[in-house]
């Protein structure tokens, strides 16, 4: 290599970031595509069973059997609650994961955070391909849901803007929510935080019933608002299945928008710690 | 070009917490250009705490570390571009190939992918790692992922190398290739900044060494230098069995004109004296009636001269 292509290489400033940046990604792409089968085994295995389950089988059962009482459009309702849980499962899995094991005792994080980038930005890649991945994970329900169910699920595609950046906020939020539990939780505990933190934010994040039906149960419906969660699902809601009661889309847009900031805000913080001593 | 390629000042770190620990200590250090300096020490002198700070892993208390020029600490991202790391551990990416360990790293310091991918088929060569190129990195041996480990560090032409304890968990024979390498990287002109506690790898590989200990550099200059300034020593060491009337051996060898100091120590006795000549007969007859456990004797080195500056071996 000459030495003008070496001063080149040398040079400073944004583009070498961005050259930095997409070096980051390449990498994670590079490893993401030698586990593709995984990857879609992991994205795919809860919404193909639970549709199956709730969609398929027990509504064949026929009306005598108690359990069978998600109702004709039950596969309506939960559409976009399984993209959002599909969302969440596949930012903690791309991000907390990883992360958690790369700042343990390999240290396999090194060389990554000594590449010429501001440490927010090695940070930020980990989101936006995590979130990357989210979108794949979530795109990858809507087939299921045309093929599996009983009755046929009533989807409306004509708000795709909407559902477009519902989808990228959420999945930047499941990013962000990654990197605050894999740069905080030591991995030897990382199993306890899908026990005590993921499964309880996703069952109580109106994934299985619209938000605006728990009025029944008012305490209820108060308190998950403080559940990200529930925003996606309710955003995908409005996108996806606007017949189906869902709370405003201004309101949802400006909720995910918040909790993507302050989850990042922590997720930062938490990483620039562990990073820096 | 500059001049000084790593210049720290007046570098403190304080780690406050119940125990305040002095972890630096006011350092100053200056490489040249193409040098190969050594930091000698024994562990938790502070070797390490230096490294991390000079590669803005670590925020220090006080003082400044600038890489050819730029201040670490106000502007890490553009110092990094200068800054090649080997840790203690190895740290490679275990998700990639031997190959793409070093490739990826290219990329990341903005590297074309055809720049990147000559530039890691050429320092496999260099470091005979061609025939590991699709190795999973989990299966290598520790000297073999060391050699990737130096090889990925110097891939984006660092200005300055930094390689802390090299030959940590290394076998003998990974030891003297890895010393090898560093030797090669003074023909292209790296700057090298190694820690180490062996004494034979600060005297072989190092232009220049600075000893350090408890957060402090006690001396510097080239290993030579040191040898002579600090008295070109025999140490003898005796483990003795019983330590009473030693008092009057340690002052009837004091009295000698060939002995620099005698001093007691907790397991028995240390003889400091300017040559062996003659002297080891006499030290065994005399410590003979206390029963020696053990005796050693250390040649002049790096390591007597350390023994010299802080009463202490350097594994203690």
């Amino acid at each position: 290599m000459s030495s003008h292509q070496d001063s080149a290489i040398r040079q400073a400033g944004p583009s070498l970031y961005l050259k930095s940046f997409l070096g980051l990604f390449a990498r994670d792409l590079s490893v993401l595509r030698r586990e593709i089968i995984p990857f879609l085994l992991r994205v795919g295995m809860q919404p193909l069973l639970f549709l199956f389950v709730f969609t398929f089988i027990l509504p064949r059962m026929g009306s005598g059997n108690p359990m069978a009482t998600g109702g004709t459009d039950f596969g309506t309702v939960i559409l976009p609650g399984l993209m959002a849980v599909a969302i969440m499962f596949s930012g903690i899995a791309a991000v907390a994961l990883p992360l958690s094991s790369e700042f343990g005792i390999t240290r396999e994080i090194d060389d990554r955070v000594m590449c010429p980038l501001p440490l927010w930005a090695v940070a930020l890649e980990k989101v936006c391909f995590s979130a990357m991945q989210s979108i794949v994970a979530a795109l990858l329900v809507i087939p299921m849901a045309y093929f599996i169910p009983a009755h046929p699920v009533k989807a409306d595609w004509h708000l795709w803007p909407l559902l477009a950046l519902v989808l990228v906020l959420s999945s930047l939020l499941a990013g962000s929510l990654g990197l605050v539990i894999g740069s905080k939780v030591n991995s030897r505990h990382i199993g306890l935080v899908f026990s005590i933190i993921v499964v309880p934010i996703t069952f109580l994040g109106c994934v299985y019933y619209p938000w605006a039906m728990l009025d029944k149960i008012r305490w209820l419906q108060i308190a998950v608002l403080f559940n990200p969660i529930v925003y996606m699902s309710e955003g995908l809601r409005a996108a996806v299945t606007p017949g189906i009661p869902h709370m405003p889309w201004w309101a949802i847009l400006v909720a995910l928008v918040f909790f993507t900031a302050a989850l990042g805000r922590l997720g930062l913080r938490g990483f620039l710690n562990r990073v820096v001593s | 070009m500059f001049p000084l390629i790593v210049e720290i000042q007046s570098l403190t770190k304080v780690y406050e917490s119940k125990n305040r620990v002095v972890a630096l200590d006011g350092i100053d250090l200056e490489l040249k250009q193409g040098e190969i300096f050594g930091l000698l020490g024994p562990n938790g002198a502070g070797k390490t705490t230096t490294i991390s700070i000079a590669t803005t892993r670590s925020l220090p208390t006080a003082g400044t570390v600038h890489i050819a020029g730029i201040d670490v600490v106000k502007h890490p991202a553009q110092a990094r571009r200068h800054i090649g790391v080997v840790p203690q551990f190895n740290t490679l990416d275990r998700s990639l190939t031997v190959y793409e360990n070093i490739y990826f790293h290219c990329l990341y310091f903005g590297f074309s992918p055809a720049q990147a991918k000559a530039r890691t088929l050429a320092l496999l060569e260099q470091f005979l790692l061609i025939e590991r190129k699709t190795a999973n990195v989990n299966q290598l041996s520790g000297g073999l992922a060391q050699r990737v480990q130096i090889a990925r560090a110097i891939a984006h032409r660092p200005t300055v190398l930094f390689l802390d304890e090299p030959s940590a968990g290394l076998d003998p024979q990974s030891r003297m290739a890895m010393w090898k390498a560093v030797e090669g990287l003074r023909k292209e002109g790296i700057t090298v900044l190694l820690t180490t506690h062996y004494m034979e790898e600060a005297d072989q590989l190092s232009d220049r060494v600075a000893i350090i200990d408890h957060g402090r550099v006690l001396a510097l200059g080239s290993p030579e230098k040191l040898k002579t300034t600090f008295g070109a020593h025999t140490v003898f060491d005796l483990k003795l069995k019983t330590h009473d009337d030693l008092e009057a051996v340690v002052e009837t060898l004091n009295a000698r004109e060939d002995v620099a100091s005698a001093e007691s120590t907790p397991e028995g006795l240390r003889v400091i004296a300017a040559s062996s000549e003659g002297l080891l007969p006499e030290i065994v007859q005399m410590a003979t009636r206390f029963g020696i456990r053990d005796l050693q004797i250390a040649e002049p080195s790096l390591e007597t001269v350390f023994i010299e500056l802080t009463g202490r071996d350097l594994r203690e």
